[in-house]
């Protein structure tokens, strides 16, 4: 019953903020200096037409109205057309989502994969090699610019040694082969058998995957060695010694598995992180994504877009806020139902 | 009756901020058979630090010395990790003070007991699920089958601790080291745990180290007592004689236990000697 | 020459006296002993330095810089690779980058300080009102912090720099915007840790006003701990405003904000890859400095809190 309990507050929580983000968006929507009405009429049009276009497009409303309709609109999954590409802006979303998706899950797949590792060997060895390179790593990803490292390794890895592929998702030549068919890259090429095509967008999504993955896993590493020296200092951690498990098992089994409690929570906020941070990589990367799509719509002033990609962003924020809690209560037997 | 355990001046010390060791135990001495020891001093007297330092589980920056430290002919300072943790959980056990955090809270109790078995002996998992149980069984717990598969903040602080000494004995230990194993349970519980420690330790002939503040529960529960005061023993007696102790610390520790139908006031406090720490 | 070291060793006693005769020794003497526990930790003090070095360079700019930050010579001088005349070269404007870093540490130095004093107080407002006023209005404080929180900064801060249209004052304001609810947060614990206490209560006897109380007596207490977090968002801040310059939507062509000249050095980077390095490199090593700075600051000012 507490859990229920809490879970019944935490999805309030949940539908409370998913309010205030479409307020904001509404908010921001309403402030644009950009008058709606004469951008559709033109400003020399006579008194009558702009009045009436002012009550087509409901204007004339009261505000709390016009948030209720916008509401439902938005629950709808309508976020009005795309100036720039005179498409319903969820059409152009879904196009580009994918390629976002992609980016971030590698990135966070690299992330976590070395992070998690490194923080254990970092509390492990206290003071040692790896608790310094954590340290290091941690302070320059906190302290450099993701487009600007980004443009740097373009010019090392891609037009100095020729490792990797340079912008974009894959080569033209493979481009027009392909069936789009999950929007995920490497999926569709592999599903295809395309290999050489797969080797292609691998070659392409891994220097910007790298590039988020090393921003994850500064913050991931630093974030496992401080709950993993926590961990080691607990008591049970003295109970398993004194059953004479071996230090493998101690570190491994039983204090990770107490530290993946707060970690799913760290993770989740890092992948959400590099779905953000994506709006800079991608302009870097000329990565066909959702922050792509966000800055392109912002220096067209394309305000239905941007607001459209900033509610699905803050979706995905929310909507891993939930999965990270009900993973952290499964993961947490105190915290599950007797 | 040979020596199961010969400590003989252990000492361990702690860099202080400034890196100089500063000894918290300083020179202690005892050897053990198959009887039931206990340790009494109070807090920070380096009673833990000494039953640890047995098991070789002193924190890293701790620095143990001592001219002798055998167990069963074994020479521990001289043994291998590997060797020293051979012997832990199979010949010598520990038990901690309070289960609510010595076992681990994201395990099943039954999985944390099978995990002590099978680190020392290769048996299947079959196998040792049953011995877990009947492990479970014999510290009384009533139905060994649904504990087995509870998690440690689903059982009371008596069952915990029970479920602590299952885990400890199953791999069938020689010695078994208990640290204030009843200092966290309510009193109503703490007999009922001392009295299965009691028939264990009794049936299978162990050794036992009573790790205490309770001078009166030492002296009832075990054959001797060792009475340390700041890192040094003052005072070891056969706990029958107790009354007729030398110290003036182990004196003054039996004035101040009450006795029923007495009016004490004001209440004795404790005087210390600084020249007992010398 | 003695006298002065005589006189050294009293002050010293007297900052680091357990017994302080008045509330403004108590105070200097907890500012001196966090200054040697700071002054001790060497990475900060490199961190203040630099931090210390970029003021002057941003007052000094017109005497520093080697040449004009905003005229080149494009028949002449233009992409350069970095060269005795031209340090860190020139860019596609045959513009010396150096000079062109040398101003835009004003424009660095403008943002950080207009975030903190926009911020910090809003933050700091609303966290000491919430703890203290508790009840109804802390828990709607508090959701509105929390929705805040919720959300992807650079996301919002973008979308506001649309609304507002692009400029470095709306890129100010866009990231003031965001990056208050974490001081919210901060004040109200330290609040709520604060509200219960005798003094407090003393004042309260005393017939002192909500706001007075709030004001005088619980916001200094809440101050070092925005202070410490501030510093630490410092590079946090430089960092968004650099991304929102780079996008075009910070501060605006000709000005020499570093995140615009990487922009626009981007368009050569291939080839010439300096005129994106250098500010780049800027942009790292101001960040740097208030990471290690922060870092220093809370170790000095919040024992517990240290790593
Ligand atoms: N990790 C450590 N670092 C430094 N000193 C320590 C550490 N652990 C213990 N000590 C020192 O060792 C002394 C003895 O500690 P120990 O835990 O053995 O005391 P104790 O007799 O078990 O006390 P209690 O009854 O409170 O459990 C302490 O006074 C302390 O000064
Ligand atoms: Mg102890």
């Amino acid at each position: 019953m507490p859990f229920l309990n809490a879970l019944v507050r935490f999805l309030g929580a949940v539908v409370l903020t998913y309010l205030g983000l479409l307020a904001v968006t509404f908010f921001i929507g309403r402030v644009v200096p950009i008058d709606p009405v004469l951008a559709i009429v033109g400003d020399r049009a006579p008194e009558h037409v702009i009045a009436r276009v002012r009550e087509e497009l409901g204007l004339n409303l009261p505000l709390w109205k016009q948030f209720l309709i916008y509401l439902g609109k938005v629950l709808q999954g309508d976020f009005g057309t795309s100036v720039l590409s005179s498409n319903p802006v969820m059409q152009d979303i879904r196009r580009v989502f994918p390629a976002t998706l992609e980016l971030a899950t590698l990135g966070t797949i690299i992330g976590a994969g070395i992070g998690i590792p490194l923080g254990v060997w970092a509390a492990v060895r206290r003071g040692g090699v790896a608790d310094q390179m954590v340290r290091v790593m941690a302070l320059i990803g906190y302290s450099v610019p993701i487009f600007w490292l980004g443009l740097m390794a373009l010019v090392v890895f891609y037009a100095r040694l020729g490792w990797v592929g340079g912008p974009g998702r894959i080569d033209v030549v493979y481009e027009y082969t392909l069936t789009p068919w999950s929007g995920i890259m490497l999926l569709d090429t592999a599903l295809a058998g395309e290999w050489e095509a797969f080797g292609n967008a691998f070659s392409h999504l891994i220097l910007p995957a790298s590039l988020l993955g090393y921003f994850s896993m500064a913050y991931i590493s630093r974030m496992t060695r401080s709950f993993m020296l926590n961990e080691l200092a607990q008591e049970y951690v003295v109970t398993a010694r004194a059953k004479g498990l071996s230090e493998a098992r101690i570190i491994w089994r039983h204090a990770l598995r107490n530290a993946a409690v707060p970690l799913v929570t760290v993770v989740a906020l890092s992948y959400a992180g590099l779905l953000e941070g994506s709006v800079l990589t991608e302009t870097v990367f000329a990565w066909p994504g959702l922050g792509l799509y966000i800055t392109n719509s912002l220096q067209n002033a394309d305000m239905n877009a941007v607001l459209g990609g900033t509610i699905v962003v803050g979706s995905v924020f929310i909507g891993l806020n939930l999965l990270s809690d009900l993973l952290y209560r499964t993961l947490d037997p105190r915290t599950r139902t007797r | 009756m040979s020596a199961l355990l010969t400590v003989e001046d252990l000492r361990i010390a702690f860099p202080n901020r400034d890196g100089d060791p500063v000894e918290a135990v300083r020179g202690v001495s005892f050897s053990l058979g198959r009887e039931r020891l206990g340790i009494v001093g109070e807090s920070g007297s380096g009673k833990s630090q000494t039953g640890r330092a047995i098991l070789g589980l002193t924190p890293p920056q701790a620095i143990v010395t001592a001219r002798t430290l055998a167990f069963d002919g074994i020479d521990l300072l001289k043994a291998a990790p590997a060797e020293r943790r051979a012997l832990r959980g199979a010949r010598i056990g520990m038990v901690l003070q309070d289960p609510k955090y010595s076992l681990n809270p994201v395990m099943t109790v039954g999985d944390q007991i099978v995990e002590a078995l099978q680190a020392h002996e290769n048996v299947g998992d079959r196998e040792a699920r049953e011995r877990a149980l009947a492990m479970l069984a014999a510290v009384q717990i009533d139905r060994p089958a649904r504990v087995f598969g509870l998690y440690p903040h689903e059982v009371s602080g008596g069952m915990g601790q029970r479920v602590m000494i299952a885990m400890m004995l199953i791999a069938d230990p020689d010695l078994l080291i208990a640290d204030e194993p009843t200092s966290a349970l309510d009193v109503t519980v703490q007999l009922q745990v001392l009295s299965i420690l009691d028939r264990l330790v009794g049936e299978r002939g162990m050794g036992l180290i009573f790790i205490s503040h309770d001078l009166r529960l030492v002296s009832s529960f075990c054959d001797r007592v060792l009475v340390i005061y700041a890192g040094r023993v003052v005072e070891e007696i056969a706990a029958a004689d107790l009354g007729a102790a030398q110290h003036p610390y182990t004196r003054g520790l039996l004035a101040c236990l009450p006795r029923l139908g007495e009016h004490r006031h004001p209440l004795p406090v404790l005087s210390r000697d600084p020249e007992w720490a010398r | 020459m003695t006298e002065l070291a005589r006189n050294d060793q009293t002050w010293r006693a007297w900052l680091l006296s357990d017994r302080p005769q008045s509330r403004r020794q108590a105070s200097l003497g907890r500012l001196y002993s966090g200054w040697r526990t700071f002054s001790r930790n060497r990475l900060a003090m490199v961190g203040l330095a630099i931090i210390l070095a970029l003021i002057v360079v941003a007052v000094f700019a017109n005497a520093l810089a080697p040449y004009s930050p905003y005229e080149g010579d494009l028949a002449r001088t233009r992409l350069l690779p970095p060269s005795a005349a031209h340090w860190l070269g020139t860019d596609d404007q045959g513009r010396d980058i150096l000079s062109r870093i040398i101003h835009g540490s004003r424009i660095t130095l403008f943002v950080v300080v207009l975030v903190a004093i926009l911020a910090a107080p809003i933050g700091l407002l609303v966290g000491t009102v919430a703890g203290y006023a508790g009840g109804w209005v802390d828990s709607a404080l508090m959701r509105v912090t929390d929705i805040f929180l919720a959300f992807p900064r650079l996301i919002l801060a973008l979308a506001f720099v649309a609304a507002l249209g692009p400029g470095i004052e709306n890129a100010v304001i866009a990231i003031a915007i965001t990056s208050w609810p974490p001081y919210a947060r901060i004040a109200r614990a330290e609040t709520l840790t604060v509200r219960r206490a005798d003094y407090i209560a003393a004042v309260e006897l005393m017939g002192a006003s909500s706001w007075r109380i709030v004001f005088r007596h619980i916001m200094p207490l809440c101050l070092a701990s925005v202070i410490v977090r501030v510093t630490l968002d410092m590079a946090g801040i430089i960092l968004t405003a650099a991304g929102l310059g780079f996008l075009g939507l910070g501060a605006q062509p000709p000005m020499p904000e570093w995140g615009a000249l990487i922009s626009n050095g981007r368009l050569y980077v291939l080839d010439q890859w300096w005129v994106a390095a250098a500010p780049g490199a800027a942009i790292f090593i101001v960040s740097l400095a208030f990471n290690l700075l922060g870092d220093g600051l809370r170790d000095a000012l919040d024992p517990k809190a240290g790593s």
